[in-house]
């Protein structure tokens, strides 16, 4: 039994809802309560859209337990089948069917369906969403694919996108495009807009581009070892990234790495005087394997910041995401506890985060700027407009998504030179945000809830051994250090007094410890 | 507006039309996301799985506290391979828990689909528990496994699971059951004390040391038409209940109201003088916010279990004609005194077969659809007006002073559809 607030990830079932709903012409079967229907507001809400889940619920109740539970089952299936006439059918079960174990599988294989019904094995008390997408998709393929002849032109699928996605939607037309531009036409993208017929054709294409492992990668590997399809391992999210995926297509195909890089503005934006400020800004980067090991290398090497941290909910990704903390000298975190990167984010004190839906609530709390990089995200991370994450316009997308929560380079020198200035202060917040500003005068509490801790009364801490007292004079002039650097000015500051055995923080040593870690 | 009351025979006798198939609602657990703002030192512990943690953060919507006042003990496989004593788990949980939020006096162990399942015995560990960190918390279990509830059931089950452990009383008295926004609160009491009823109280408290004590020389009124098995409990408690129609709207707060003032022998004359004005208020804010619903038809799919006050409110009120009304459950003890004032014409349902409900709704072609989350995108892209249910449970609409308020949350998504202009202009 653990104790959970706020989940990365719902249940494996859920993952499974985000295969059938992506799909077209699949029907998923669900033994469940009926208080499982509530995934379905995740797709028509949070996604908008315009049709419910391809998903029937048993919805059985108390009562039905003694009796029938199966009997319902199969009639929810014949139901589903005769309604939606599907091409392919999944069943299984939620949480709560698991426990009373009436076999959805195979009480639905002996139903003698027209279709090919595809049982799902997802225990719920063991693993999660993206392990019952990956799951899912892998038994929708391995019950569909068969090998075939290879299309005459180079062609490839593009494995992954499923519904619910962080912007999995333009990333499939983004990333068509560019493999087009380099003479690779798309055979089949999955499961996004898939029917089932169109798995079947999944052996025609010469190659799979691998776009999201967590939900795709047991199909490819599938696929790899039946179909004898190669498939991509890096991810084009990124222009550096985007460039090795296209050597990789490159190395499978024998065609020549092809990419018109006339949209492409990452590079000069990032080179660009403006950007300057951006240089050295320290970031935390937390959400899904993937996104996340992207990100921190747009971070470094394109964006010019500092991580400072990073790690990942999906423990599916944690040996990956170890070796790459490791590369970047940081320590990685892995846990799918809310309150953990809270904790991690609140110690490191980023300028800014990138993560998913629940650091964004965490950055607003700690007062920290934090853009999205992962799901779960919420329906404002589902714009109307075209913005993918891969590619070459996915690259400019995540140039201006990550510049925007922080204020910009001239507006910060003035915040440096001004901050006690009655109207262009800290709290004044970035000049392109909405939300009022607080007057220093208004604000009672630490203001911004910018710094880590509100200013603190030391001395009482002085005993313990190791522990530094912040003079007042010292504590006053911290105060003026914009509060976006305060955290790290008073972090470093007090490591350099202990250091050297100082237990008073004076301004002086404010002062020297500034001259001592500038770089 | 004003009409007089029709000389219809109202609904009361109405058969049913009762439906088993695909239910699409949300289970009890729903009720956390408001009464854990309303009950400000309480904790709600789900004993459930990750499925009840990802659904009270959906619901929710926003995750807008940091680290709200409820949580899921995630159940994991050695719980239920009886590798681990769940009993224990429970325990160790729970005083993690307790430790880290001293402000808890309250602690609701929730049980869940997947515990009632597997017959995990809350009863006896909140006895357990309230002996280990009594009197300080106070540790009470009730289920909002959607097994057994229904959305707003999760509050019923809730409060009534209080009920038995409330100190007794001789007194005279008044409680009022259901949990209303603190605005609403103040309101009612005030007129309440305005038309010289008293002492009242009102359940559920927002803090655990102002408890309400019930007894035999109780009455009580319903704020809330779903609290089925609350009603049960103060009954057996010795309480005695005031039917009436819900306070929704002029008509319904009056109505509500006059069953308590008779009760309490308030004259007629002190009745009309406390309630002239916020009646008049309520009536003009009334005809003003519902002119784009007049003559308009509605369709109401079971959700929130308001949804027959409500149709009151709509038909009488605003001037809507009534399809369908459809409750996930219907008590007639509870809302037979809405369902007479009801005139003939719409089909009750209780329960739900939702694909053959939507062909219904399909074919009625109403105006306005009033359902879950889960339907009303759906049936927007096929051109059907929809109101979400859930913000209903979400927003003040009790009671004269949110009279229009209530009317406006119907005629808002009907307004909607007329401004948008995304055509060429001609």
């Amino acid at each position: 039994m653990k104790l959970s607030v706020w989940t990365y990830e719902g249940p494996p079932h859920v993952g499974a809802m985000r295969v059938a709903t992506a799909m077209k012409g699949l029907h998923y079967v669900l033994h469940a309560p009926q208080g499982d229907t509530y995934a379905d507001l995740l797709f028509t809400m949070i996604e908008r859209r315009d049709r419910r889940p391809p998903v029937t619920y048993t919805t059985f109740q108390a009562r039905d337990l003694g009796a029938d539970t199966a009997n319902l089952f199969k009639t929810a299936c014949q139901d589903a089948y005769e309604r939606s006439q599907p091409e392919a059918i999944i069943v299984g079960a939620s949480c709560t069917a698991e426990l009373i174990q009436d076999d959805p599988g195979g009480m639905a294989e002996t139903m003698g369906l027209p279709v090919p019904v595809i049982p799902l094995e997802l225990p719920s008390y063991q693993r999660k969403e993206n392990f019952g997408a990956d799951e899912t998709f892998f038994q929708i393929v391995r019950a569909l694919a068969r090998p075939m002849e290879r299309t005459e032109r180079i062609t490839c699928n593009l494995i992954g996108p499923t519904a619910l996605g962080f912007r999995h939607r333009d990333d499939i037309t983004e990333l068509t495009g560019l493999l087009i531009e380099m003479g690779v036409e798309v055979n089949v993208t999955a499961p996004f807009d898939a029917t089932p017929t169109d798995i079947t054709r999944l052996g025609r294409a010469h190659f799979n581009v691998l776009m999201y492992p967590e939900t795709g990668e047991a199909a490819c590997r599938w696929m790899e070892r039946e179909l004898d399809q190669p498939f991509t391992k890096t991810v084009p999210i990124g222009v550096g990234a985007t460039r090795d995926f296209l050597r990789e297509v490159g190395e499978i195909t024998g065609l020549t790495p092809k990419i018109d890089e006339t949209r492409l503005r990452l590079p000069w934006y990032s080179a660009s005087v403006d950007s300057t400020y951006l240089t050295g800004k320290r970031v935390f980067l937390f959400g899904d394997g993937t996104h996340v090991a992207a990100a921190a290398r747009i971070a470094r090497d394109e964006m010019g910041f500092d991580v400072v941290g990073l790690g990942c909910y999906n423990r599916e990704q944690a040996r990956m995401i170890r070796a790459l903390a490791k590369d970047y000298g940081v320590e990685a975190l892995v846990t799918d506890d809310y309150l953990d990167v809270e904790a991690r984010i609140e110690a490191l004190a980023p300028e800014m985060i990138l993560g998913t839906q629940m650091e964004r609530h965490i950055g607003k709390r700690l007062g920290i700027p934090c853009a999205v990089i992962s799901a779960p995200v919420h329906v404002q991370d589902f714009p109307a407009r075209y913005s993918p994450q891969v590619g070459i316009e996915g690259a400019n997308v995540i140039f201006d998504t990550w510049v925007h929560p922080l204020v910009m380079g001239l507006e910060e020198h003035l915040l440096h030179m001004f901050r006690e200035d009655f109207e262009f202060h800290d709290d004044a917040g970035a000049s392109h945000h909405g939300g009022k500003a607080v007057s220093p005068a208004d604000a009672g509490d630490p203001p911004g809830g910018a710094a880590p801790r509100p200013p603190r009364d030391t001395s009482e801490q002085a005993k313990d051994a190791g522990q530094v007292i912040w003079l007042a004079d010292a504590e006053k002039e911290l105060r003026r250090v914009p509060f976006f650097v305060r955290g790290k000015a008073r972090r470093n500051t007090e490591a350099f007094a202990t250091e050297r055995g100082v237990t008073e923080i004076s301004v002086d040593t404010l002062y020297e410890a500034k001259a001592h870690f500038a770089r | 507006m004003n009409a007089p009351i029709p000389n219809t025979p109202g609904c009361r006798d109405v058969p049913l039309l009762k439906e088993r198939g695909q239910r699409e609602v949300f289970c009890g657990l729903t009720a956390i996301v408001w009464l854990h703002r309303k009950m400000q030192d309480a904790f709600f512990l789900v004993v459930g799985s990750r499925t009840c943690a990802h659904l009270l953060q959906s619901a929710a919507g926003v995750m807008i506290f940091a680290e709200p006042r409820f949580g899921t003990a995630i159940l994991e496989e050695t719980d239920l391979a009886g590798m681990a004593d769940a009993q224990a788990e429970l325990d160790r949980e729970v005083e993690k828990l307790l430790s880290r939020r001293p402000d808890i006096k309250r602690l609701f162990l929730v049980g869940s689909c997947p515990s009632e399942v597997i017959k995990l015995d809350l009863e006896k560990a909140a006895e357990r528990l309230s002996s280990a960190y009594g009197p300080a918390v106070n540790v009470v279990n009730f289920s909002g496994s959607g097994i057994e509830t229904t959305f707003t059931e999760g509050e019923d089950a809730c409060l009534a699971a209080t009920i038995p452990s409330l100190p007794s009383t001789e007194a005279r008295q008044l409680v009022v059951a259901g949990a209303l926004p603190d605005v609403v609160e103040d309101q009612m009491l005030g007129l309440l004390e305005a038309l010289g009823v008293g002492p009242v109280s009102v359940l559920p408290t927002a803090r655990a040391d102002q408890p309400v004590a019930v007894g035999p020389n109780t009455v009580f009124a319903l704020t809330q038409p779903f609290l089925n098995e609350t009603h049960a409990a103060l009954v057996r408690r010795g309480a005695r209940h005031l039917p009436a129609p819900f306070p929704f709207g002029e008509e319904g707060t009056t109505a509500w109201l006059r069953a308590i003032a008779h009760e309490f022998g308030v004259s007629e004359e002190r009745f009309n003088e406390v309630t002239a004005a916020p009646r008049d208020r309520a009536r003009r804010a009334v005809a003003q916010a519902s002119a784009p619903l007049r003559e308009k038809s509605i369709f109401l799919f079971p959700d929130s279990q308001l949804e027959i006050p409500l149709a009151r409110f709509l038909t009488r009120e605003c001037g809507m004609t009534a399809l369908e009304i459809g409750q996930p459950y219907v008590h007639r003890d509870i809302v037979g005194p809405d369902i007479d004032l009801i005139p003939e014409g719409p089909v009750f349902s209780e329960g739900q077969d939702v694909d053959l409900q939507l062909d219904r709704a399909r074919a009625a072609r109403p105006d306005l659809t009033v359902c879950g989350l889960g339907l009303a995108n759906p049936l927007e892209a096929e051109g059907l007006t929809t109101k979400w249910a859930i913000e209903l449970v979400f927003t003040p609409i009790h009671f004269y002073e949110q009279a229009g308020d209530l009317a406006g949350l119907f005629a808002r998504p009907m307004r909607r559809r007329e401004i948008l202009q995304l055509e060429a202009e001609a």
